[in-house]
């Protein structure tokens, strides 16, 4: 039945919103006009002195319809409205000091006996909802939005006409939905509005379905009918079921997001110890020296190029890659080459290094976290349904499926990915097919620890850049390569999602630290099932 | 293959260990508690639990050196079975400040209160008490070993693997003991001590027993681990780290002895840390912290492996170095030699001070040991092979 009601409805206050502006237009002109005396009337009342008096001034130049309305009443708000009982003036000191006549709006001199008209909290009510009542007829839609939103907050019965006159006349359709729900919202807690403009009422504030609205819904008044009250216990119940998947929603979002940071961090992990078995404690210190690389990049470029700033990071991630590989092949030929075969000792050695490549840039550029700088393009957020999606989140997600994907196509089609694979699966037929397999060794290497840089980049803009930062995800790496199995790029992307979203989605019930908590334990548990991972290699090269 | 390596020198050089132990555990408490504050002799009290400090160390050294040098299981995690020891000495010592906390509760902590907690943990119950909480300091480390290791050993969880998860669990012990509603003081830990055993920790009294109590500890650690590692336990141990495979298939229960061992190193850990606390007066979730952990095996891998007297001279060797360095003007370039000792004693120096010692002591009067030298082969077959074996 209400709903069958509405759209006529619409369509006919549309057509009679068209006419009223119009006739409302040329009703405050001639207003205006023939009034002129009585909206100084009514400003001079405020120089009366009493509180009630100020009340009445306040009524009468609400519904003036004059443009000096909303300034009188902004002042009276912030104490900027000045009376004198003896000339009955008024005048206005606006915020940067100059004083204009509130009758007229001309210049004026502040009169030497005026005093600042007082307030008590019966007039502060009364100047809260004409403020909204005035903003609601503002010429700004985004004004009249706020003012809806203000009503609707407030419900505030006295409202309800302005509100009604404003829909009537009001074109803008976000502006018009706004107004649209203040009224109901007024409706639902005004005791003598008719059974159906309640329920209608109901419809309206549970089709929002937010938060604001479930919290409007629960603390309606006790007086509702049998019929509506079921129905406002419908709609909370729907609106309820839709935040839980909504929020369900938000976690899955959550995880994806702190998946890809994990795929991120892990996957150049995935090569160095996935594919080489060589155990690299100082892989987060690559990811640290890309943020760093980034961090200098931009500087460079606020210092001599700022226009460029929206580009800096498309021009770290090459450098950092390079940085961060240059860096991992010295390493793999001064250190690990003598290492291999000697996993324990690997591990050490590069534990090692990596507290020295910690004090170095700990020395270089100081202890304390550096600005890096989100360019425009990452900045921001978008609202999807009722989450919202920051942008920075959303590139760093595909940032980090497209790094996957290359890596993979590099394994896969390049002469050297197909070198790499050969070598890891056996050394010495690789070598006696003519592949100088310590020079893939020592390239396999920087790859991985150039992936690890161009990680840095891309967490650089979501943490804090500081020479801990590789520190906070080594762990995390080691855990999702060895939890999607060892030599298994696709092991590691599969590992990095589940770990990022079973952790989002425990910390609702256990909190963020009891959440990480168990799902370490649980990773311990599940390596005592199995013990090589999600995704095992089969057969011979198991039993290392 | 290092018992026999050691054979024509082991007695003396167990002999010269002891003797230095038991005269620094009676000479150091003695200058500092017989000798005047001018007495060129004199020796500060905070010196005495400085090095009851590096004992400690020493210790946690002796038990990591236990499983890594005799076994090849390399635990990142020991420091955490180390802390734990030490939480249940602090437990102890909380419970015995009594009413002269802050808020003067007679048996609440101060945090507990601060907290608003109305009423003691179930697992706080019989810390007043300290027979209970010295059966605590074993029983804690070790049960959590035993489980840990039980599950680890008998799904065949080997090498770089368990290193990895032992890292893994101390990350969340660390996790699990910063939050307050764990019930151990959180952030700051548990700090503030009166008494312990009815003398004031702060003494120089205390101080000197507690520091010759440590030493009687590092003899006793390094007596059990010695007769582990020589009987015949010991040299099956041994086997297990060179070639494991070919020992379970000569049917030894290989993950029977890792168990027993990696058991009995917890407890050693576990009372190192319980020695610690007392004498440093705090523990607090960052003794969980891995970095800890991996440091303590650097100590053993700079003193050499599979010594036990090496591990000891390592954590001594290296605590010393960090404390002239870390409170002098070169403090930011400790981390630098650090690090460098991790990459030089991996490099260059595999069997650290003691093994090079030993080789250089050998060639020098070559009879009694020829011959019986290790080549790098034997000493990490186990390890080389994996690889090899897998391309």
């Amino acid at each position: 039945m209400i709903p069958r009601l509405a759209v006529p409805l619409r369509v006919l206050s549309r057509a009679l919103s068209l006419l009223a502006a119009i006739g409302l237009a040329a009703m405050i002109a001639t207003a205006t006009a023939a009034r002129a005396g009585s909206f100084a009337d009514a400003v001079a009342l405020f120089a009366a002195g009493s509180f009630s008096d100020s009340a009445d001034a306040v009524s009468q130049i609400e519904t003036s319809g004059n443009p000096l309305a909303l300034p009188i009443v902004n002042a009276l708000h912030d104490g900027r409205l000045y009376a004198d009982e003896a000339s009955k003036t008024v005048v206005i000191k606006q915020p940067d000091g100059k004083v204009i006549n509130a009758a007229t709006g001309a210049p004026a001199a502040m009169p030497a006996d005026a005093g600042v008209v007082r307030l008590n909290n019966k007039l502060r009510r009364r100047i809260a909802a004409a403020l909204g009542s005035l903003t609601l007829l503002a010429a700004d839609p985004e004004t009249r939005i706020q003012a809806a939103r203000a009503v609707y907050k407030s419900h505030d019965a006295a409202a309800l006409p302005l509100v009604e006159a404003a829909l009537r006349k009001e074109t803008n359709a976000a502006a018009k939905n706004a107004l649209g729900d203040a009224r109901a919202a007024i409706l639902l807690f005004k005791p003598d509005a008719a059974e159906a403009d309640k329920l209608d009422a109901i419809a309206t504030i549970g089709a929002r379905g937010d938060q604001e609205a479930l919290a409007l819904l629960s603390s309606i008044p006790g007086n509702l009918s049998p019929a509506a009250a079921k129905s406002a216990q419908s709609a909370m119940q729907a609106i309820k079921s839709r935040l839980a998947l909504w929020s369900m929603v938000q976690d899955a979002w959550y995880g994806l997001s702190l998946g890809s940071v994990l795929l991120l961090a892990a996957i150049g992990l995935a090569i160095t110890f996935g594919v080489m078995g060589v155990i690299n404690m100082a892989h987060g210190e690559m990811v640290m020296i890309g943020a760093y690389t980034t961090f200098v990049v931009q500087d460079i470029i606020r210092a001599r190029y700022p226009a460029m700033f929206d580009y800096s990071l498309l021009i770290a991630l090459p450098l950092a890659f390079l940085v961060a590989g240059l860096i991992g092949i010295l390493i793999e030929r001064s250190v690990i080459r003598f290492l291999y075969g000697r996993p324990l000792e690997t591990l050490l050695a590069t534990w090692g290094l990596s507290l020295i490549l910690q004090q170095a840039v700990r020395t270089a550029f100081g202890p304390n976290n550096r600005e890096v700088g989100n360019p425009s393009w990452m900045s921001g957020a978008f609202d999807l349904g009722h989450i919202s999606i920051t942008y920075n989140r959303l590139w760093i997600l595909c940032f980090a499926l497209a790094t996957f994907a290359v890596l993979l196509a590099v394994l896969r089609f390049t002469r050297f990915g197909l070198e790499m694979r050969a070598v890891t699966q056996n050394r010495r037929m690789a070598a006696a097919m003519g592949i100088a397999t310590s020079r893939v060794d020592a390239l396999t290497f920087g790859l991985g620890s150039g992936i690890a840089g161009i990680a840095g980049v891309a967490l650089s803009q979501i943490d804090n850049v500081s020479p801990n930062l590789g520190q906070s995800y080594i762990i995390d790496s080691f855990m999702v390569v060895v939890f999607g199995g060892v030599g298994n790029l696709w092991g590691t992307l599969v590992g990095a999602f589940s770990l990022g979203i079973a952790n989002k989605f425990l910390e609702p019930f256990a909190g963020a630290v009891l959440g990480k908590i168990a799902i370490l334990v649980l990773i311990i548990l599940f390596i005592q099932k199995r013990p090589r991972g999600l995704f095992a290699l089969k057969g011979r090269a198991v039993e290392a | 293959m290092k018992p026999f390596l050691l054979t024509g020198t082991l007695n003396r050089s167990a002999t010269i260990f002891l003797a230095i132990v038991a005269t620094a555990g009676v000479l150091l408490p003695a200058l500092n508690l017989l000798t005047p504050d001018a007495s060129a002799l004199h020796v500060p009290t905070y010196l005495v639990s400085l090095f009851g400090k590096y004992v400690c160390y020493a210790i946690l050294a002796l038990s990591i050196d236990l499983i890594w040098g005799y076994c090849g299981i390399l635990s990142l995690g020991h420091g955490a079975f180390f802390a734990l020891g030490g939480y249940a000495m602090g437990m102890y010592l909380m419970r015995q400040i009594g009413t002269r906390g802050v808020y003067a509760d007679p048996v609440l902590p101060d945090f507990m209160v601060f907290l608003n907690w109305k009423s003691l943990p179930w697992y706080w119950h019989g810390f007043d008490m300290f027979w209970f909480a010295a059966l605590m300091v074993v029983l804690v480390p070790g049960l959590l070993a035993f489980c840990f290791g039980w599950l680890a050993f008998r799904s065949r969880v080997t090498g770089v693997y368990f290193s990895i998860i032992t890292q893994a669990m101390t990350y969340a012990l660390l996790l699990a003991f910063f939050r307050n509603d764990f019930g151990f003081g959180g952030n700051n830990g548990l700090t503030d001590f009166k008494d312990i055993l009815g003398f004031n920790v702060q003494a120089d009294g205390t101080r000197a027993a507690l520091f010759a109590a440590s030493c009687v500890a590092l003899a006793a650690s390094f007596l059990i681990c010695r007769a582990v590692v020589d009987s015949k336990l010991g040299k099956v141990l041994v086997a297990i780290r060179d070639a494991e495979s070919r020992t379970r298939f000569l049917g030894y229960r290989v993950e029977s002895y890792k168990l027993f061992v990696f058991t009995l190193s917890a407890c050693i850990a576990g009372v190192a840390g319980a020695l610690y606390v007392p004498q440093v007066g705090i523990i607090n979730p960052s003794e969980f912290a891995p970095a800890n952990s991996i440091e303590a095996v650097i100590w053993v891998a700079v003193g050499g492996r599979g010594t036990l007297i090496g591990a000891a001279l390592g954590a001594v060797v290296v605590n010393y170095a960090k404390t002239v360095f870390t409170s002098g003007p070169l403090a930011p370039y400790w981390l630098f030699l650090l690090g460098a000792l991790f990459v030089l004693v991996t490099l260059l120096m595999p069997k650290g001070l003691l093994g090079t010692w030993h080789a250089w002591y050998g060639r020098r009067k070559p009879a009694p040991t020829a011959g019986a030298t290790p080549s790098d082969e034997t000493e990490f077959a186990g390890e080389i092979a994996k690889p090899h074996m897998a391309e």
